[in-house]
């Protein structure tokens, strides 16, 4: 009884941290949601002396370089779903998925460091000049490609945030391809159908739910991402067409100016900053969450 | 002519071998982190980075108050959040299987778990550091508990899952009481997986830097005071990383190395761990 009873409270605590966290955001964002209202969503502004706030340029950061790592990241994941569920070799199986895994285990500090002094220099000495070159001038998609190679801003950190939720993405994606049934596959074959024919419009089309699934759960890894994009994003809070550009996203902007924030109304700021982005995570990985535990039903074990 | 069946083998070729490709670029990022790891901070490696703390710019020092407050706000943060963890999966897989408030807090926690970890810290703030007037080494460990505790209950909950049904059922054959069951047949029965578990979650919380830069901040000095700032790896790594000192730079890598390797060894060990456990449960039966 005893035993149960502690079993049950540490149950509640969960519970009572997921209450502790909106509250705390709500009470810290009180001052600011009081003086800005929902403007604070659609203003650019961000000025500490003037004490005028708005939070679009770092929610437009976090979007942007979400988007940029997932369009990075969804196919290369998918390629390596497909690898290893297909064509590896058995016994090579287990090594190449847990070299993939620890990607997922390095921390985002490390991504950091790695993305300022490695990732950086290469993408403004080599890629970026050539995107300015060969993608500025076109009409439409040009604007995105132009401007001084600064290396540092929201190109470097969607690629960086790519690697960072390549490892989550794909081992969702490989649970949930290998739980479409064997029998359907066979189906398949016995129509003629190539390897890649029963991957692209069997396998896909059936665990089409899981998958997306797994997106939405490397999305709300990459919207929520703090320290490797602190390093990488330069900082600066303005909206820039450019992809080149310096920005900023909630995270790092609540990272880098939190500890110096001076006067109520600054902190408070922030803490509406982070309150969008739990509202904004949490609907992502909700719905994420909704999608994978539908399959699960449907299939067994849980992703 | 090009036959729709040549068409088709070549379309089937070449997505396998874009896949092969996809897989070999995750593999190369890997390597060239480790690769980068290795050759920028073993080279600065030395026994007075054990020895001597955080310098001064331009001056000579090391890490050892850092690493002094990692491995300590880590081990408290294991010890709050692991048993919390492991009580809440006991509870999710064996008194509350099926019912709507499992349900409902595996759900949570499944959210929990993949939560932005700097919205933890600015919780533990408001609870801790606005209420105590400063930054302490007690608030980072408390949010680097809270940070464990997901990833505790998840892997608790899968693991006690996978222990067969019948030896709980033997067990209450013989007149013994759900608890006993559970802390006698269960939990040894679950040992190497909750290893595991608890491994996974160090392994979680010892890199973690974002909800530290509003807890337990920095401090230039060794303290051993719980209700004060305390030097830590990551924070000392973010610090002096973006710093424009190259002595200060040297030793951000040479940090970033020491926790890269403690949590990749970390994670091989858990995952050699839940291989054999693995095996046992499979031939177990």
């Amino acid at each position: 009884m005893l035993f149960r009873t502690a079993t049950l409270v540490s149950v509640l605590m969960v519970l009572a941290l997921l209450a502790g966290v909106i509250l705390s955001l709500i009470y810290g964002a009180w001052p600011a949601l009081r003086t800005f209202g929902l403007s604070f969503i659609t203003r650019e502004k961000w000025n500490p002396v003037t004490e005028i706030f708005g939070a679009a340029g770092p929610l437009y950061g976090t979007l942007v370089t979400s988007v940029i790592a997932l369009l990075i990241a969804v196919p290369l994941s998918f390629g390596i779903a497909v690898f290893l569920t297909e064509t590896c070799p058995r016994w090579l199986r287990g090594p190449i998925s847990g070299g993939i895994e620890l990607l997922a285990s390095i921390p985002s500090i490390v991504y950091g460091i790695w993305g300022l002094f490695v990732m950086a220099p290469i993408l403004q000495h080599s890629v970026q000049p050539w995107l300015i070159d060969h993608l500025g001038p076109l009409p439409l998609i040009g604007p995105l490609f132009r401007g001084p190679p600064f290396g540092i801003g929201l190109l470097t950190a969607g690629v960086v945030l790519a690697i960072m939720v390549l490892p989550f993405i794909s081992s969702v994606m490989r649970e949930v391809f290998r739980m479409a049934p064997t029998s359907l596959k066979e189906a398949a074959y016995g129509l003629g159908a190539t390897q890649w024919n029963v991957v692209w419009q069997v396998v896909l089309p059936w665990s089409r739910a899981g998958v997306i699934g797994g997106i939405m759960l490397g999305l709300g890894r990459a919207l929520g991402e703090t320290m490797a994009v602190t390093f990488v994003i330069g900082n600066a809070h303005r909206i820039n067409l450019s992809l080149l550009a310096p920005a900023t996203t909630i995270s790092a902007a609540i990272a880098n100016e939190f500890s110096e924030a001076v006067g109520d109304l600054y902190t408070s700021a922030l803490f509406y900053l982070g309150l969008l982005l739990f509202v904004l995570t949490f609907g992502v990985i909700a719905l994420a969450r909704l999608l994978l535990l539908r399959l699960e039903r449907a299939g067994a074990g849980r992703v | 002519m090009i036959t729709v069946l040549q068409r088709r083998r070549v379309m089937n070729f070449v997505a396998f071998a874009a896949s092969g490709v996809a897989t070999a670029i995750g593999l190369a990022v890997l390597v060239a982190i480790l690769w980068t790891l290795l050759s920028r901070g073993l080279g600065a490696l030395s026994l007075d980075v054990f020895r001597q703390s955080t310098p001064a710019p331009g001056s000579s020092g090391g890490l050892a108050n850092a690493i002094f407050g990692s491995v300590l706000m880590t081990l408290i943060g294991i010890l709050i959040g692991a048993p919390i963890g492991l009580l809440s999966g006991t509870y999710l897989a064996e008194y509350g299987r099926g019912s709507r408030l499992a349900t409902v807090v595996r759900f949570i926690n499944d959210v929990l778990l993949s939560a932005p970890s700097i919205i933890i810290g600015l919780f533990v703030y408001t609870l801790l550091v606005v209420r105590m007037g400063r930054f302490s080494a007690i608030a980072g460990a408390v949010s680097l508990a809270l940070i464990a505790m997901p990833v505790m209950v998840r892997s608790t909950e899968d693991m006690l899952n996978l222990v067969p049904r019948s030896l709980r059922e033997g067990s209450a054959a013989m007149g013994a009481q759900p608890w006993r069951t559970i802390l006698r047949i269960v939990f040894p029965a679950a040992r190497s997986g909750l290893l595991t578990g608890l491994l996974l979650s160090v392994a979680r919380i010892s890199g973690e830097t974002a909800p530290l830069l509003f807890t337990a901040l920095n401090n230039q000095f060794w303290s051993g005071d719980l209700t004060r700032p305390m030097a830590n790896l990551p924070v000392v790594i973010f610090q002096f990383a973006m710093s424009p000192y190259d002595d200060w730079q040297k030793l951000a890598w040479v940090g970033a190395v020491l926790i890269t390797l403690f949590v990749l060894l970390l994670s091989i060990l858990a995952r050699a761990i839940a291989s054999m456990f693995g095996q046992h449960s499979q031939t177990g039966e």
